[in-house]
């Protein structure tokens, strides 16, 4: 059963990929929603049955067959849904059938072939992404991991005849595989430490061991993997590709960019748990690295002007987060936040690609303003959004968020802890300055472009951010006059995430709140090594405790150490007023600079000039790898790897070789004089000298 | 004066090297063509007095298949040697030499 769960969205690609060029749009936008929604069916009746299994340890898998077997390396193609399995794969099919949904609305101008072409390439990414997350093993999980990368070049490149966009899917694949490259390494030094590439046998073998010190085994390979998820993750240093993603389609930018696979590398730490818990050193990595990255999107993400950019930005800042939780040894915590703000960031895609649908393919922000009238469910559905990613009480980014935030104070993290904590204000402001300058004040459509040209982004970008896509730059909806809102398609993905944001946070509503933190407990046997070793339950509590003081020292749930549970709750409860505050705060910034006095904002921005151009570059970031790598190596490719390797080195070789027989032909084309007798002559010598070596033989011999 | 093997192989090697100067030092083709019979002949002597010799008809046999391959080179030799003619108005060997790079 688990294998329908990839396998219908395979199907649905297989048949949009070789017949949906026939096919009426109608049939080939349905083969595909049905697929996902069936596969969506199934994941909810896996998770069920997965649900209804004894026990602490709660999963059920199938194996499909033996993919490779040499020697001790037995590697088989199986998958199995767990706690944290399930999550992911609710997540990836449920969003996945809305998106799809609106995608047959929002795709609807493109021709029946490249509609097809579309919803083929969006299957094939669910179902990869499916065998990412229902894999048992390394390998299995690199397959669907190389797979989504395939598909988000795919698709971010959908508008091939749009120069930027090819180019933004190139860098995208180019970027990742330097992730994919360390994620391999990774790997295979995980093979030769544990000769096994198995989740569970990794867990339960590094289970007995003690953290690891300094930087051993463990923490080379775990850091080798993170790299890998930093790509994969758009985190410092290989987030460079996910911004320019925003030249995809939209409904792929909710899909690919901002709900599912960018998630990837937080979902394989969760699932890497306990080898992470192991390497304290790369989990203190990983939550520099999350925190430093949620603060520089963040930043960035102030002063973005393209609707999608700033929403790029802000799943960049947000997956800092997941990875910050992750880094705290709080697994439950990230996939949480992972689960909730896939619904409000798919939410905010998807509005925003409603807003650029009713503008004609219109991004930039500073031309909009006054969209609240013309398009009602958009507005109030991003809204929700927004004040859901803000983190107000009491919708879901509220819950999620404070809980890493938690975690971090907990752990004693205080700078860390500021840093996330300033992040919020950020996510804040940026939000809201987004929300206010689309929807609100007046219409700025005719405005000309930017009165301060040396602010323009790059060239490059530029030329991507106002060029509108192909199909919505045909024109059939004017900017000026009556904009049509979300058609009903669109609508029904928005009202349902937007209810999803609401709601979703509710399943892990923390102890200091009354609630259970329901979705810690169900994840935390996920994260602990007792799935293949098969423990008793009593391992199970046991385990989660040394786990917990393993992942270096944070020590204390609300579960145990009952003297300080009353103290914790109330230094909890500060925090989060403190976090509320903060996202109110952030939120009022907005409005006092884009609502009640918008020259303030141009004023700051001109008196902070550095820093606002800083900023609007971002850090120069794209210019520095340019600089340091790209140019290097084609600079490289050109002078030496062309001109001398293979100019020189290749073709002299081959050259030359004709030169040398050319060479040695016209010495001896010589002997072949034409003359008849000559050749006689030359007969003649041989067969004396074949004679005469047979008289010689004899001489010797007989003689 | 007994007439051994010995005296047959000094008369066929005789022959033998007057018809291969004949090949190399005459200026006419048809005249090649002639040294080269008598090439062949002073090697049928050899197999003749060999088998008679040893009492065998193997070299008989043997010459019967070589009269009969010299009567066709005869044949194809002279056809060429008339083509040539035809086409060159001479029969000078060292007047053939297009036949190269």
């Amino acid at each position: 059963m688990i294998a329908l769960i990839p396998l219908l969205p395979l199907l649905g690609f297989l048949v949009n990929a070789f017949v949906g060029r026939r096919l009426p749009k109608a049939v080939s936008g349905g083969v595909a929603c049905t697929a996902m929604v069936a596969s969506f069916a199934v994941s909810i009746a896996a998770t069920w049955a997965m649900l209804g299994q004894p026990g602490p340890v709660r999963a059920i898998e199938q194996v499909l067959y033996t993919w490779i077997a040499v020697g001790d390396l037995q590697i088989p193609v199986a998958f199995r849904v767990d706690p944290l399995g399930s999550i992911m794969i609710l997540v990836v099919t449920g969003i996945g059938s809305l998106i799809h949904i609106y995608s047959t609305a929002y795709m609807h101008e493109e021709t029946d072939s490249e509609y097809a072409r579309y919803f083929s390439y969006l299957n094939l990414f669910a179902a990869f992404m499916l065998v990412l997350v229902l894999g048992t093993t390394f390998p299995v999980m690199f397959v669907g991991w190389e797979g989504v990368g395939l598909c988000s070049y795919l698709l971010i490149g959908f508008w091939y005849r749009k120069r930027s966009a090819t180019d933004a899917g190139k860098k995208a694949f180019v970027v990742n595989r330097v992730g994919d490259f360390a994620f391999l390494l990774g790997m295979l030094l995980l093979w030769t430490a544990f000769g096994t590439l198995d989740f569970q046998e990794i867990a339960a073998q590094v289970a007995p061991m003690p953290p690891e010190a300094g930087f051993g085994v463990l923490s080379v390979a775990t850091l080798l993997l993170f790299v890998g998820a930093t790509g994969k993750s758009a985190q410092i240093p290989l987030y460079t590709w996910l911004p320019d993603a925003m030249e995809g389609p939209t409904p792929v930018s909710a899909l690919i960019h901002a709900a599912t696979m960018v998630t990837a590398g937080v979902y394989m730490i969760g699932r890497n748990a306990e080898l992470f818990s192991h390497a304290p050193e790369t989990l203190l990595i990983v939550a520099i690295v999350g925190a430093a990255t949620a603060l520089m999107a963040g930043t960035i993400g102030l002063v973005q002007n393209d609707i999608k950019r700033v929403l790029a930005y802000s799943t960049v800042s947000q997956l800092g987060y997941m990875f910050l939780a992750m880094g705290m040894g709080a697994y439950a915590a990230g996939i949480f936040h992972l689960y909730t703000h896939a619904f409000f960031k798919a939410l905010l895609f998807l509005g925003s690609g409603a807003v650029i649908h009713a503008m004609a393919g219109e991004q930039d922000i500073r031309r909009m303003g006054g969209l609240k009238r013309d398009l009602p469910v958009t507005y109030w559905t991003f809204l929700i959004g927004a004040v859901a990613i803000a983190g107000v009480p009491p919708l879901a980014g509220f819950f999620s968020k404070d809980e890493i935030l938690w975690r971090t104070f907990e752990a004693g993290h205080w700078v860390l802890w500021t840093v996330a904590s300033i992040t919020a204000m950020l996510t804040a402001v940026y939000m809201f300055r987004l929300v206010f300058l689309t929807f609100h004040g007046e219409r700025r459509a005719a405005a000309a472009p930017p009165s301060h040209p040396e602010e323009e982004e790059p060239a490059a970008h530029k030329a991507g951010v106002v060029t509108p896509p192909a199909a919505h730059a045909a024109g059939v909806h004017g900017v000026h006059g009556h904009l049509h809102d979300a058609p009903a398609a669109m609508a029904l993905a928005l009202v349902m995430l937007a209810a999803g944001s609401v709601v979703a946070g509710f399943v892990g509503v923390p102890a200091a709140l009354g609630g259970g933190n329901r979705i810690e407990h169900y994840l935390a046997p996920s994260f602990t090594a007792h799935g293949a070793a098969a423990h008793d339950a009593g391992a199970d509590t046991a385990e989660a405790a040394r786990l917990r003081q393993g992942s270096g020292g944070q020590a204390l749930t609300h579960a145990d150490g009952a003297e300080h549970a009353d103290d914790h709750i109330a230094v909890e409860r500060t925090l989060m007023l403190v976090s509320t505050v903060v996202a109110l705060a952030g939120i009022g910034l907005a409005w006092f600079f884009f609502v009640r006095r918008p020259e303030a904002a141009d004023t700051v921005a001109a008196r902070a000039a550095p820093v606002h151009r800083l900023l609007l570059n971002k850090y120069w970031v794209d210019e520095l790898y340019d600089a340091a790598i790209v140019r290097p190596i084609q600079r490289a490719s050109d002078r030496v790897l062309w001109r001398q390797v293979d100019a020189g080195l290749i073709d002299g070789a081959v050259n030359g070789a004709g030169s040398i027989v050319a060479g040695g032909s016209a010495v001896l084309r010589r002997l072949q004089t034409g003359t008849v007798r000559a050749y006689a002559a030359s007969l003649l010598l041989g067969a004396v000298a074949i004679a005469g070596y047979y008289v010689w033989r004899y001489v010797q011999v007989g003689g | 004066m007994i007439i051994t093997l010995n005296h047959y192989l000094v008369l066929s090697a005789v022959l033998f090297s007057i018809g291969t100067a004949g090949v190399f030092l005459r200026r006419n083709l048809i005249t090649v063509l002639l040294s080269i019979e008598i090439m062949l002949n002073a090697v049928n002597l050899t197999f003749i007095a060999a088998a008679r010799q040893f009492a065998s008809v193997d070299g008989q046999i043997i010459v019967l298949f070589v009269v009969t391959v010299a009567a066709a080179e005869a044949a194809v030799g002279l056809a060429l040697v008339i083509a040539l003619f035809r086409h060159r108005e001479t029969l000078n060997p060292g007047a053939f030499t297009s036949l190269k790079w």
